[in-house]
């Protein structure tokens, strides 16, 4: 019997040399397993091999090393050793609900699926009923995902409550903001938990068709889906009777076509039926008139693959991770310069400081941080002074910052925060998608304002149009592109003042101004 | 007439604009704007209940006949207890609501949102200047006065290497004959997109790229090589000059407006005919469909919309001539000469050949008072009942079908009842053609959820279009409908879909009528060999539209013109009864009428049989009525028909023909026989605007007016009479009904009106549906759907509620019998004709504006089975050859034709497509049978293509072969 190996086949191992070294081992006989990625970035492609103990990691195997080991022999892997993966402090340290099942289980595998606990969610849900699995979900406080953070359980109820023949699903799987990564490594390396969580959603609002809406710049992970629902709909998980229990849920996985602005829900679903991805004035809000005008729940892929823990393990258990409003877990994601990048799960309430230097183990150039964009590029600019903020929705908020998706991208101290804050108004003048006047006129002014800014003229001048601007863009854009793109603008303006005088300073000192 | 154009009310004026469309709702919503308080359905928008407080909030992107959608950002308002600064287009008004829409947040957030436009909009922008673009003016309004971002007057505005005196950029497009789209001006809006989508319901514009790179575009290509079909309603929503009208760009800015009714289709239009100048110098710069218009609610089609410089056209003929025989030269003469030359030619015939020798005809182009005045005409100064319409040859076996039906000759809708409708049965008509403005109300309701069963031989748009799919496609063979309509109902019948309660309280002649259609004959089974229909197929649109909450059943000319087209309309009132589907909204038998006043002509009793309102002739009773108001006794006897006059012509009874307004040489069925028929003829007076082909045969040419010159009224399909007013005094120097009234004076019967008006006060006085009907009535409603009398003061949308009008529904016996016209070895293909949008009927209008840049010609569409088997490619010219003659065509080989059928317009008089129909024609109407013409079609030979297409275009050919 040939010794298993198991190999992660996520993009982010694979783009390191994953598939090399999964070739290797299987060109010496292994028996290779492809999983999903553990989110040790840093230390990929991590290698497992079973051990009466658990899983040993091996870190940054090369195909080189691989060619060399045989079923008998890992001596030449031995350096690479990280331990038990599970023990390892960097996983120890996490609490794994969400992402509990990543980088273990085969992602092909039904049958690995089920016996890591899959589908216990839904034998509960079809058990317990509709109400009272919304009621859990409510109960277990989870709120969405994707950055706005509004109650799952709520947004469910209000769906369930609208009398209407033809309801939807839709999960938005269009994780555009830059150092974001979760849903995707979650559906490459665990995607039955996706397809579960709609199938409970749609069972609990009444819905019998569900919609996976996946960016086209993931095409792992569209395989991976569309294998996992085929398999699915194969065993009966999917179809006109689920399971047996004669609920109906149908699934189909739709690619975008790149736009950003598409991961805006209302856009999301413009873009579902199949028009120009444009954003929606709400209301009507999709519970209420969604996909085609029906019903919909839209919710991000972590919201949805973390409702089969709640099912399993009931909404209270969930509820006692967390602080304050926010209760469960966050998967974060570590990113820029940085130099442990990966996936952290963590309940709410740690602090920015212990996630950025404790698992991060600060920038990888290693210089020191001089900032922090936390939520995507629309997120606020935190500085190393405010590492005590708690990873919790408000608190962000009273920073005048957000949570978001929970992407953590982290810059040293060579950073030009004005030139940050002008990417951010170029950002959104290349994604906006040109509907309302503040976002699709106001972020190309805005980077001609940033342009006079950082070329010293008319520095001040131009400073009190960019704070007009910025009030124009949050209070009277259409959708939360163009209101919070002044976000990381201000945030820069405010922390980091100086980099927009520099120009002028230079200037000045060239010129040798008198003042 | 003068005086309805100096109503104050008709100086220009845009029609107001409540930003965002009415909200239909029982509850009410007290809301306090400002400080005012109103009192809205719940769900209005803020904005339109501002504006219902008075309160005008400043908006771009909101117009009312669109849905809101929240872009511009100008509207923004504060609501007590909500978050933020809402758009108030956007938000829905709720009990107690309290807005501000003048804090100083909001004021400075517009000011500063202006300032974003303001920084992309040109400085020099020509529209703001002339008028037509709202950006400076709104820009004052809401004080935005400093653009601090500079001002790229012309970063998206380069001068065109090609036009740079116009200072127009690259994108400038210019390509449609109508309007130009100038993108320097476009704010991105959307209202163009959403207009083309939510309105026409075409979706062929859409945004292009993101953020400040968004532009609008038709589909990646021009506006003429796009899917647009022009019907304007893009121009009409732009905020700005970026799409605009080119005779706005030509004329300017109009200085006052006239309400009117468009003169094409039966749908009926109304339009703003927007003007300059005054009197002989006044020209219309453009015509703008009514937001108040019953018929079309703001919407139009490239016909009406801008399809009127025709009315100006140098073909158009302002001097009466005459001539002594056909084969001299006209004459001009003045008009006193002209009406004593055709008074006396018509007396001498009279003198000659008797009382019965002359007659006329009537035309549905004209207004109901033009009409009534040349029945009376023919009634009382020629003395005999020899006067028909042109509706003879579209809708006639509609009026007697319905009457024998229900008892009124006309549909029992209104348009808008379509909004109601579950399931639309759709048969022999082709909507977003021939009625486009209906065909766009029509798709709007499908794209809602509404289904609909196509029966037509064509795959026409209705059977897949963008966002439109019908249920059923039923490709009738042409000449078999009475055997489809009879496999409905038998089903209906057979599997007890029918309403039992429906027919027991309101249908006589019920189980006749079920043992009837229960026979096996009638079976879709039985009947498939002449319908070529699936039975199943049959089956399950008939469960279909039997099941539906709501049925209504919509028809055109491919139910009208065939041998049993009355049998048809019977057919089809039968399967409304089984189902109940009638005398409520939603519901109902609906004619698409052609001519805009077709339903007008047979009120006035343009049928020999008929005196106005549909009252036989040899009724006492009524001939007493006008007997006495016109002091002559009326002939008891129903005098002759169209097609009976061509043939005692021929024959050598009838000599002489006043026609008006129809061109019964290019549009009568078997062209040879109504040239025959013309030529030995005495005396043939014609009354148009063109030498048209029959005044190739005519003695005395009478010019006729425009639309835009006749004070009268025009009643559509759904019955509604609507006001055509004057935009300028007749070109030609009379009106026509005066021309009229001169000829029966000249003929010994004096007949004279001071107005137009005088002649409707008669019509109501006589004819009891039009009993409260007058022009300071429809003047102060709009317009009034007949019957209007004492028990319906404001008319009547929906006819036969709770109870028929002739008592009980009368189910007719419909049996099916095959027309004499069938395909067979030498004419083995069946020949069907229609409309297509750009062109309308004989093109007589439309042939003489840039309309025929879309249709220059017309073209026989054939299968590609067919097309093969005789090598026919399409642009091939083709030979069509029936039993009665032969033309030459160009080939469009088609998939929307089914093997076996070719189809064509007849928009050309160079294609003669009615010089191969038949004489074949509805048993109780003699409508002709155009839809069916049994034909071989083949390359055409040489000499026939030299014939059509003149030697340069053979040239052409030669070389490209």
């Amino acid at each position: 019997m040939s010794t298993r190996v198991y190999v992660p086949g996520d993009a982010a191992a694979i783009s390191v040399g994953a598939d090399e070294v999964a070739a290797a081992f299987a060109a010496q006989g292994f028996e290779v397993v492809r999983t999903g990625s553990r989110g040790m970035l840093w230390a990929e492609p991590l290698v497992e091999l079973d051990s009466a103990d658990g899983r040993v990691g091996f870190a940054g195997v090369t195909s080189a090393a691989a060619a060399q080991a045989a079923s008998t022999d890992w001596a030449s892997l031995e350096s690479m050793s990280i331990g038990l993966v599970d023990q390892h402090p960097w996983m120890a340290a996490q609490r794994r609900v969400t992402t509990a099942r990543l980088g273990v289980v085969d992602p092909a595998s039904i049958a690995d699926y089920e016996a890591h606990g899959g589908w216990a969610g839904l034998r509960r849900a079809l058990q317990i009923g509709p109400a009272a699995v919304v009621e859990e979900v409510i109960t277990s406080g989870l709120r969405g995902r994707g950055g706005a953070g509004f109650p799952a359980g709520i947004k469910w109820r209000t769906v369930a409550e609208q009398d209407s023949e033809v309801k939807f699903v839709c999960c938005n799987f269009d994780e555009g903001d830059s150092g974001t990564f979760a849903d995707r490594m979650v559906v490459e390396g665990d995607p039955f938990t996706l397809i579960e969580g709609m199938i409970i959603a749609g069972f609990a609002v009444g819905a019998r068709e569900g919609l996976v809406y996946v960016r086209s710049e993931y095409p792992h992970a569209v395989r991976a889906l569309r294998r996992a629902v085929e398999a699915a709909y194969t065993h009966g998980y999917l179809g006109a009777d689920v399971t047996g229990s004669g609920v109906a849920f149908d699934l189909d996985v739709r690619v975008g076509a790149g736009a950003y602005i598409c991961g805006e829900e209302s856009a999301m679903l413009e873009s579902l039926e199949g028009k120009r991805g444009e954003v929606r004035a709400k209301p009507p809000i999709p519970a209420i008139s969604g996909l085609f005008g029906k019903p919909t729940v839209a919710n991000n892929v972590l919201t949805l693959c973390t409702v089969p823990m709640i099912l399993a393990d009931g909404g209270a258990a969930y509820a006692e991770y967390g602080v304050d409003r926010s209760r469960g877990t966050q998967v974060f994601q570590l990113a820029g310069n940085i130099a442990r990048g990966g996936l952290v799960e963590l309940p709410f309430g740690h602090t920015l400081g212990e996630l950025v230097e404790s698992y991060g183990g600060g920038t990888r150039s290693g210089r020191p941080v001089r900032a922090v964009q936390v939520g995507g590029p629309l997120g606020a600019y935190v500085a190393p002074s405010q590492f005590d903020l708690p990873l919790d929705y408000e608190a962000f908020a009273a920073a005048d910052a957000m949570l978001g998706h929970g992407g953590v991208v982290v810059f040293d101290d060579t950073v030009d925060m004005a030139k940050m804050a002008r990417f951010a108004l170029e950002f959104c003048s290349k994604e906006s998608c040109g509907k309302c006047t503040p976002c699709r006129v106001g972020s190309t002014r805005g980077v001609e304002t940033m342009d006079h800014i950082l070329a010293g003229r008319d520095i001040d001048r131009n400073l009190v149009l960019l704070d007009d601007l910025c009030e124009t863009m949050t209070k009277g854009s259409l959708c939360a592109m163009g209101g919070l793109t002044p976000m990381p603008v201000q945030s820069a303006l405010r922390h980091w003042p100086e980099d927009f005088h520099a120009a002028g300073a230079a200037q000045h000192a060239t010129e040798g101004d008198p003042r | 007439m003068t005086e309805t154009i100096q109503r104050p009310d008709a100086w220009f004026a845009p029609e107001p604009d409540w930003g965002t469309p009415a909200v239909e709702a029982t509850d009410l919503a007290t809301v306090t704007i400002d400080g005012t308080t109103v009192q809205v359905p719940v769900g209005t928008s803020v904005m339109r209940a501002a504006a219902q407080a008075g309160i005008e909030i400043p908006k771009l992107c909101a117009t009312d006949s669109l849905d809101p959608f929240g872009s511009c950002r100008m509207c923004l308002v504060e609501v007590d207890g909500a978050r933020g600064t809402p758009a108030s287009c956007t938000t829905r008004c709720t009990d107690n609501m309290v807005v501000s829409t003048k804090t100083d947040q909001v004021q400075r957030l517009r000011r500063q949102v202006m300032e974003l436009y303001l920084s992309d909009h040109p400085e020099d922008c020509p529209g703001c200047e002339r008028g037509n673009c709202e950006i400076q003016s709104l820009a004052t309004t809401v004080g935005a006065a400093e653009v601090r971002y500079g001002r790229p007057a012309h970063a998206r505005r380069e001068a065109d290497q090609e036009a740079p005196a116009l200072g127009r950029s690259a994108a400038y497009d210019s390509s449609n004959p109508y309007f130009d789209y100038d993108p320097s001006s476009c704010i991105v809006c959307s209202r163009c997109v959403r207009a083309c989508g939510e309105i026409q319901g075409t979706f062929a514009l859409t945004v292009d790229g993101r953020g400040l790179g968004s532009t609008i575009s038709p589909g990646g290509t021009d506006f003429l090589s796009s899917e647009c079909v022009s019907c304007g309603a893009c121009v009409q929503a732009c905020p700005t000059s970026a799409l605009q009208e080119k005779s706005l760009v030509e004329l300017g800015m109009p200085t006052r407006s006239v309400d009117t009714t468009c003169a094409y289709c039966g749908v009926g239009c109304s339009f703003r005919a927007e003007v300059r100048g005054e009197g002989e110098d006044t020209q219309v710069v453009r015509m703008i469909p009514s937001k108040a218009g019953g018929a079309n609610e703001g919407h139009s089609c490239v016909k009406g919309r801008f399809a009127y410089g025709y009315a100006s056209h140098r073909d158009r003929q302002l001097k009466p001539m005459v001539r002594e025989s056909i084969d001299q030269p006209w004459r001009e003469v003045s008009w006193e000469e002209a009406i004593e030359t055709a008074a006396t030619g018509l007396k001498k015939l009279q003198e000659k050949y008797g009382r019965g020798a002359i007659g006329g005809i009537s035309s549905s182009r004209c207004t109901n008072e033009e009409v009534y005045v040349v029945q009376k005409m023919v009634r009382a100064a020629f003395g005999n009942n020899n006067v028909d319409t042109c509706a003879r040859v579209c809708h006639s076996p509609t009026g007697y079908g319905l009457n024998q039906a229900f008892g009124t000759s006309a549909g029992t809708q209104d348009f808008k009842s379509v909004e109601q409708a579950d399931v639309v049965l759709l048969i022999g008509a082709n909507p977003t053609d021939a009625h486009p403005v209906f065909g766009s109300r029509l798709k709007r309701r499908l794209r809602e959820g509404a289904q609909i069963i196509v029966a037509d031989p064509r795959r026409i748009e209705l059977v897949r279009s963008p966002h439109i799919e019908a249920a059923y496609h039923l490709p009738v063979l042409p000449g078999s409908n009475v055997a489809f309509v009879n496999a409905m109902a038998h089903v209906i019948v057979t599997e007890d879909l029918y309403d039992h309660d429906f027919l027991a309280e309101r249908c006589e002649n019920v189980e006749d009528y079920l043992g009837f259609i229960a026979r096996a004959e009638n079976s879709p089974e039985a009947a498939q060999e002449a319908t070529g229909l699936d039975p199943q197929m049959v089956r399950e649109a008939a469960r279909l539209y039997a099941n539906a909450a709501n049925g209504a059943i919509y028809y055109g000319l491919g139910v009208t013109e065939h041998s049993q087209g009355s049998t048809m309309v019977m057919g089809m009132a039968n399967l409304a009864m089984l189902t109940g589907n009638l005398g409520r909204e939603g519901v109902g038998v609906n004619p698409l009428r052609g001519q805009n006043n077709v339903q007008g002509s047979c009120d006035m009793g343009s049928f020999p049989h008929e005196l106005p309102g549909y009252r036989h002739i040899s009724r006492p009773e009524v001939r007493a009525i006008y007997e006495e108001l016109w002091g002559r006794t009326l002939d008891p006897e129903p005098g002759l028909r169209i097609p009976n006059m061509f043939d005692s012509a021929i024959a050598g009874s009838f000599r002489g023909l006043y026609v008006q307004g129809e061109d019964i040489a290019q549009s009568d069925p078997n062209t040879q026989h109504v040239e025959a028929a013309l030529r030995s003829m005495e005396m043939v007076i014609v009354q148009d605007l063109f030498l048209n082909e029959t005044a190739r045969f005519a003695h005395v040419f009478l010019p006729g007016t425009s639309f835009l010159e006749k004070d009268g009224t025009f009643t559509n399909a759904e019955r509604r009479i609507n006001r055509v007013r004057p935009v300028f005094s007749p070109r030609q120097g009379k009106d026509e009904w005066q021309i009229t009234c001169d000829l029966a004076t000249a003929l010994g019967y004096p007949m004279g009106y001071a107005a137009s008006s005088e002649i409707m006060d008669e019509i109501a006085a006589t004819t009891p549906t039009f009993t409260g009907v007058s022009f300071s009535r429809l003047d102060a409603e709009g317009s009034l759907q007949w019957p209007v009398n004492d028990a319906a003061p404001h008319g009547t949308p929906t006819m036969h509620v709770g109870e028929f009008v002739r008592g009980k529904g009368n189910l007719v016996e419909t049996v099916y019998v095959p027309t004499t016209e069938r395909s067979n070895r030498r004419f083995p293909l069946i020949l069907t004709t229609g409309r297509i949008l750009s062109q309308y009927n004989v093109g007589a209008q439309t042939r003489r504006t840039a309309n025929n840049t879309w249709h220059p010609e017309d073209v026989l569409e054939i299968h590609p089975a067919d097309a093969e088997m005789r090598g026919i490619k399409t642009g091939d010219l083709v030979e069509v050859s029936s039993r009665v003659g032969t033309t030459t065509l160009r080939a469009e080989v088609s998939l929307r034709m089914p093997a076996g059928v070719v189809y064509t317009t007849f928009h050309h008089p160079v294609s003669g497509a009615n010089v191969v129909t038949t004489d074949n024609s509805d048993w109780a109407t003699n409508c002709p049978e155009y839809k069916v013409t049994a034909v071989q079609v083949g390359v055409a030979t040489e000499r026939e293509r030299a014939k059509h297409a003149g030697e340069e275009l053979v040239g052409s050919e030669a070389g490209s072969r």
